[in-house]
């Protein structure tokens, strides 16, 4: 948005050029996504109503001239007319329409992951070196009976009567998080692909089709069927290890999704299955599923189709009564539910339902284990918690709350150079991750990146397996719904009971 | 001051400890005498707040009544539990648990035990269909989470629990344990660290005719206890003791499980190990982890359960606990520390450090339980 | 289960049977070379033939089968000699689904190829975000009326409503809603005040019969009509204003 006479909208950035530093090489215009910077003749001029501080360009200026500072005009502070709203309300009058944001909400709610600390063993219980002596962090998601049936052989051995319900075997316990090709590039989702393989975990393609360089990495692929159907057909189910049906996103729940007609080039035509150009629109409901019996008879028609070879995923975003729904999607035959917590990740959502509606991942997961336990079918399915997971010890406070793995999404797109800029939706992205433009996606090397995912997940995992060691366990199963290592701290009661956890010193 | 519950505000009662058994698998019983000494010798490992001991073939004269040990604080809290007990129990013989006074164990609650079967017309059938067993187990919960001053510490046909605040060797006193024969005994000496001790938080603890006694913090607690929640078990109090006995509890008499399998739950094989099974035992193995990896139970060990049939003795999957194993004849000697099992059993055949999470099963001869075998006898065994 | 060896048809009695039992049948029947099953008493077993494939494969079915009927499916002919209930063609890549008598809700979503042809009514969000790609084009052909929301979302395919022997309207409200793709024909006018801001009406063009011909000529033999009595007068043509009919609702 280039400044215009009758705008009272001041840019939220400076990006500023050191004249003295500056060579001239013209790095920054080249990697600009937004059209930031142009050569005035002389020197590199900045438009900084353009900026969105996406870092791009002081990261690959070789001079290190660029800063891209806060723009310091004040507005004049009003705790209660933020200069959020202020903005907000400028932007409508002029331009109309609903406000558009990527990624998660940037407001200031209270995050319940740093109001809890951890338990360790002192003295009567021993403690276990993570680095000498064995520690399983390894996973499987789907349904578990709630008893082993046993036949026996001639010879007496006991052995199982029922082969075991398909699994997702996981050596870490964490995913990547559905983003559909459209919503980010193929090279963001081939990294993560690499990634996914190299670690032996799963990732998520999300709800934009299964492009077909990605085919081969079918054993670590989620497939996602969401009210859109994009690219879902008989073999597509078949191609992942798993199905998930897609009802809702933590950052925007009971609202659809939309990427826009001109994003819609042959590739993702080709991988969505949908005529060139328009746009593809993900309705906010499933047509076919109005009530809870008809989500149960889509999952079992996605059994149908895959022979009941693969478990079903159902992903939820956690809303105010997210217990009893979560209990309601278990006995309609999920065999994993996916929570999407208020602070969750999204490539566009309406600013007013991504920061004002939901509740986050810790309260959602909860009261979903418990009541999954206090019901007797907590081994129904598997539990997989996400909404910015930020560490491993986000990761380490989900599991103890009951999840059986955590989804990685934001935190995955900051290692290809994510700054959280929240401009995913224009899709314009310097990085290359939330474009389409082939000279931006060219930049992100799947290669590189898969490896840099790679590291990141080794490095949280021995993080997992040195807090394990701490607690005195050698596997992940015995922290999971461990809430006794738990303990809060700045928290009321209520929000204690609603945790399950005590008060640190009781 | 005597409290049958606990009344800290804690979410579980930790403790240190000592144990020993023994069993003769032929069923030849031998009184207390010898397992007093053995536990006696581990007296550091206690701190006087607690001790007790478990005796199998007890009582043969009421072999087919369900034998409950009952503490109360107080009359008014054996008045209550009676009338619970007389409107669901036929009881067939009740009277006070025959005690000795002395010095070191002082302050004792009132103990009674009760010689009892579930009556056939009792008024839950009105709304379930219980098994007998289901329904010992329910009136046990009901007690002792719900009747104030109230506390059952045994349960078990043709077995008992003697069990107190006390070093062991007092409270064998205290019960006179030499007077009481059994064809298999177990005994714990313990040191809780973060309550003062009290009755009921001593061990053996059992449920029917389980009895386990236990040394080493699970540090795997809190799954293991919302996993059995989960199967509708009543954790009053907060013990790993109860824990264990609760798993075993489900694993193999509700799931119908071998103990075998139930052993390589507690102590899950890595999957290290069970990759290099074969294929229908790797795949068993690697099932019994998806399922019940909740109920493993992660962190030091050693424990012995003893049911009518047999004794186990098992540790952690890497050994964090000590455990001896010692056979003798048609005895099987169990205890935390190889000098236990000498003052029992001077020349053993055999002795043994069990493998980690390796179980030593004891099961006994289809016999009937034989005649009191006489002091001197057993010792030149 | 019987084989006429004559007419290589397997009969399966369908009677009190579960459905995964019923498909179960249906997929060995295909995995063993089978081409043409007759399935009778039928009675609301749900997903037949989810998302089995064979474009030689031919199912006629006796009675009223379940929800989802031909989800996911890809090639294959199912008949329906009754009338059939909600998510007719759920998500379905091609083959063709031909009903008697009437259908239920939601029949086609987001359906991709193939066609759906329906001798009698059918009710609320018919062909609702339907598809079409590269050269798959979804159609669906209902012979009477339809209740609201028809073509929700449409993105794509053809949808031709006849309202045969009808005298009242023969749509409901929000007719095109949300309409980005794709064409739906009618037979006769309705109320315009029923249609979505989203799309345009126009009469149908020479180009627009050739195609109206084409899958009218198939409908009428399928279902035993006259094909002249059908294809004769005027049809109207509605077609999305634009392929972003959104784009003006956001700010960024």
């Amino acid at each position: 948005m280039t400044k215009s006479s009758f705008s009272n909208i001041q840019p939220e950035f400076l990006a500023l050029i050191d004249d003295t530093k500056c060579v001239r090489c013209k790095r920054c215009i080249q990697n600009c996504g937004w059209g930031t910077y142009s050569f005035g003749g002389d020197k590199i001029i900045a438009d900084h109503y353009k900026c969105v501080a996406c870092g791009r360009c002081y990261t690959y200026c070789p001079e290190d001239a660029i800063s891209v500072v806060k723009n310091p005009t004040v507005m004049r502070e009003n705790a209660n007319w933020h200069d959020y709203h202020i903005k907000n309300i400028w932007k409508q009058s002029e331009i109309s329409g609903i406000i558009i944001s990527g990624m998660g909400t940037p407001l200031k709610y209270k995050k319940y992951f740093d109001h809890m600390l951890l338990d360790a063993c002192q003295v009567t219980n021993p403690s276990i070196d993570p680095l000498r002596e064995p520690m399983e962090l390894r996973t499987f998601l789907g349904k578990k009976p709630s008893k082993l049936e046993l036949d026996f052989t001639e010879d007496g051995e006991p052995i199982l009567k029922n082969p075991m319900p398909p699994q997702i075997e996981l050596q870490t316990p964490f995913i990547f998080a559905p983003m559909s090709y459209g919503s980010i590039s193929l090279n963001a989702q081939k990294a993560m692909a690499l990634a996914a393989k190299a670690l032996g975990i799963v990732m998520n393609i999300g709800e934009g089709g299964l492009h077909d360089d990605l085919v081969p990495f079918g054993k670590h692929i989620i497939v996602q069927v969401a009210s859109g159907r994009f690219g879902v057909h008989r073999d597509y189910l078949n191609s992942g290890i798993a199905v998930e049906i897609k009802i809702g996103q933590g950052a925007k729940p009971g609202i659809g999704g939309h990427l826009p007609g001109e994003k819609i080039g042959m590739d993702i035509s080709r991988t969505r299955m949908i005529p060139l150009g328009t746009d593809a629109i993900s309705p906010a409901p499933h047509h076919d599923i109005y009530s809870i019996e008809d989500l149960r008879q889509l999952i079992f028609a996605i059994k149908e189709a895959t022979d009941y070879k693969k478990p079903v995923s159902v992903k939820v975003a956690a809303v105010h009564n997210i217990a009893a729904i979560v209990s309601g999607i278990v006995r309609a035959g999920a065999d994993i539910v996916y929570i999407d917590g208020f602070t969750g990740g999204t490539g566009a959502a309406p600013a007013i339902v991504r920061d004002n509606t939901g509740i986050p991942i810790e309260l959602a997961l909860a009261q979903v284990d418990e009541r999954l336990r206090q019901e007797g079918i907590r081994n129904e399915a598997s539990l997989i918690a996400a909404g910015s997971i930020r560490s491993s010890a986000d990761a380490v406070k989900a599991i103890a709350l009951g999840a059986d793995a955590v989804a990685i999404g934001t935190a995955a797109l900051v290692v290809m150079g994510c700054h959280v800029c929240g401009k995913c939706h224009t899709g314009n992205c310097s990085w290359g991750i939330t474009t389409q433009r082939s000279e931006l996606v060219r930049r992100l090397d799947p290669e590189v990146y898969g490896e840099r995912l790679y590291n990141l997940i080794t490095a949280w995992s021995h993080e997992i397996m040195e807090v394990l060691g701490s607690m005195g366990v050698n596997s992940i199963e015995s922290l999971r719904g461990s809430r006794e290592r738990l303990r809060g701290v700045e928290l009321t009661d209520s929000e204690l009971q609603v945790l399950g956890i005590k008060h640190a010193g009781l | 001051m005597l409290r049958l519950k606990n009344t800290f505000s804690i979410e579980r009662d930790i403790s240190g400890c000592g144990l020993c058994g023994i069993i003769n698998i032929k069923k030849v019983k031998i009184n207390g005498e010898n397992i007093k000494r053995a536990i006696a010798l581990e007296h550091d490992r206690g701190n006087g707040l607690g001790g007790g001991f478990a005796v199998y073939g007890a009582y043969p004269d009421y072999a087919s009544l369900y034998a409950f040990h009952i503490m109360y604080d107080d009359i008014a809290a054996k008045n209550n539990v009676e009338e619970y007990l007389k409107k669901n129990f036929v009881i067939e013989k009740n009277e006070p648990i025959p005690v000795l006074k002395i010095s070191k164990i002082l302050d004792h609650p009132i103990l009674y035990r009760y010689f009892m079967k579930p009556k056939s017309d009792r008024e839950d059938r009105l709304f379930h269909d219980l098994k007998d067993d289901d329904f010992v187990v329910r009136s046990v919960m009901v007690i002792n989470s719900q009747y104030d001053g109230a506390y059952v510490f045994s349960s078990g046909k043709n077995m008992g629990v003697f069990k107190g605040v006390g070093y062991p060797e007092d409270i064998a006193d205290f019960y006179m344990l030499d007077d009481i024969e059994g064809y298999m005994w177990t005994a714990h000496n313990r040191f809780p660290t973060n309550t003062p001790g009290w009755w009921g938080g001593a061990h053996p603890f059992t449920l029917l005719d389980w009895s386990i006694v236990h040394n080493g913090e699970i540090s795997s607690y809190g799954i293991n206890k919302r996993y059995l929640e989960m199967f509708k078990y009543s954790l009053s109090l907060k013990t790993d003791t109860e824990v264990i006995t609760y798993i075993l509890d489900l694993l193999i008499r509700k799931h119908g499980l071998t103990i075998e399998l139930a052993t390589n739950i507690l102590a899950a094989p890595f999957y290290q190990t069970i990759e290099k099974m074969d294929p229908p035992k790797r795949e068993l193995f690697t099932a019994l982890r998806q399922i019940y990896g909740s109920a493993l139970l992660n962190g030091p060990f050693a424990i012995i359960f003893g049911f009518s049939d047999g004794m186990v003795a098992m540790n952690d999957r890497i050994k964090l606990r000590p455990l001896v194993a010692a056979t003798k004849g048609d005895f099987t000697y169990i205890a935390s520390e190889e000098a236990s099992i000498m003052e029992m059993c001077p020349s053993p055949d055999i002795v043994w450090s069990p493998k980690a999470g390796e179980p030593v099963i004891v099961r006994t001869e289809n016999v009937k339980a034989k005649n009191i075998v006489q002091k001197e006898e057993m010792v030149s065994l | 289960m019987l084989k006429n060896e004559e007419e290589l048809v397997i009969t399966i009695d369908a009677k009190g049977m579960y459905y995964k039992e019923l498909n179960k049948m249906i997929k060995d029947g295909i995995g063993a070379g089978e081409k043409k099953f007759f399935i009778e008493n039928v009675n609301g077993q749900y997903y037949l033939g989810d998302g089995i494939q064979g474009d030689d494969i031919i199912i006629t079915i006796n009675g009223v089968p379940g929800n989802d009927l031909g989800v996911f499916m890809d090639g294959p002919t199912i008949i329906v000699n009754n009338d059939a209930q909600d998510n007719i063609g759920n998500t379905m890549n091609a083959g063709k689904i031909v009903i008697k008598g009437n259908a239920g809700d939601v029949v086609g979503y987001g359906m991709r190829g193939g066609r759906i042809y329906i001798a009698g009514d059918a009710g609320y969000r018919i062909g609702i975000h339907m598809k079409g790609y590269i050269e798959q084009i979804p159609v669906i052909i209902i012979g009477g009326k339809v209740g609201s929301f028809f073509g929700e979302y449409m993105a794509g395919g053809i949808m031709i409503l006849l309202g045969l022997n009808i005298s009242d309207e023969i749509a409901g409200d929000y007719f095109g809603v949300g309409m980005h793709g794709g064409v739906i024909y009618l037979k006769k006018k309705i109320d315009f005040s029923k249609y979505s801001k989203e799309v345009e009406f126009s009469e149908a063009d020479d180009n627009d019969m050739v195609v109206l011909k084409k899958y009218l000529l198939e409908y009428a033999n399928d279902l035993n009509l006259h094909y002249d009595e059908i294809i004769s007068g005027v049809f109207y043509k509605i077609s999305p204003s634009s392929a972003r009919p959104y784009a003006h609702l956001y700010a960024s």
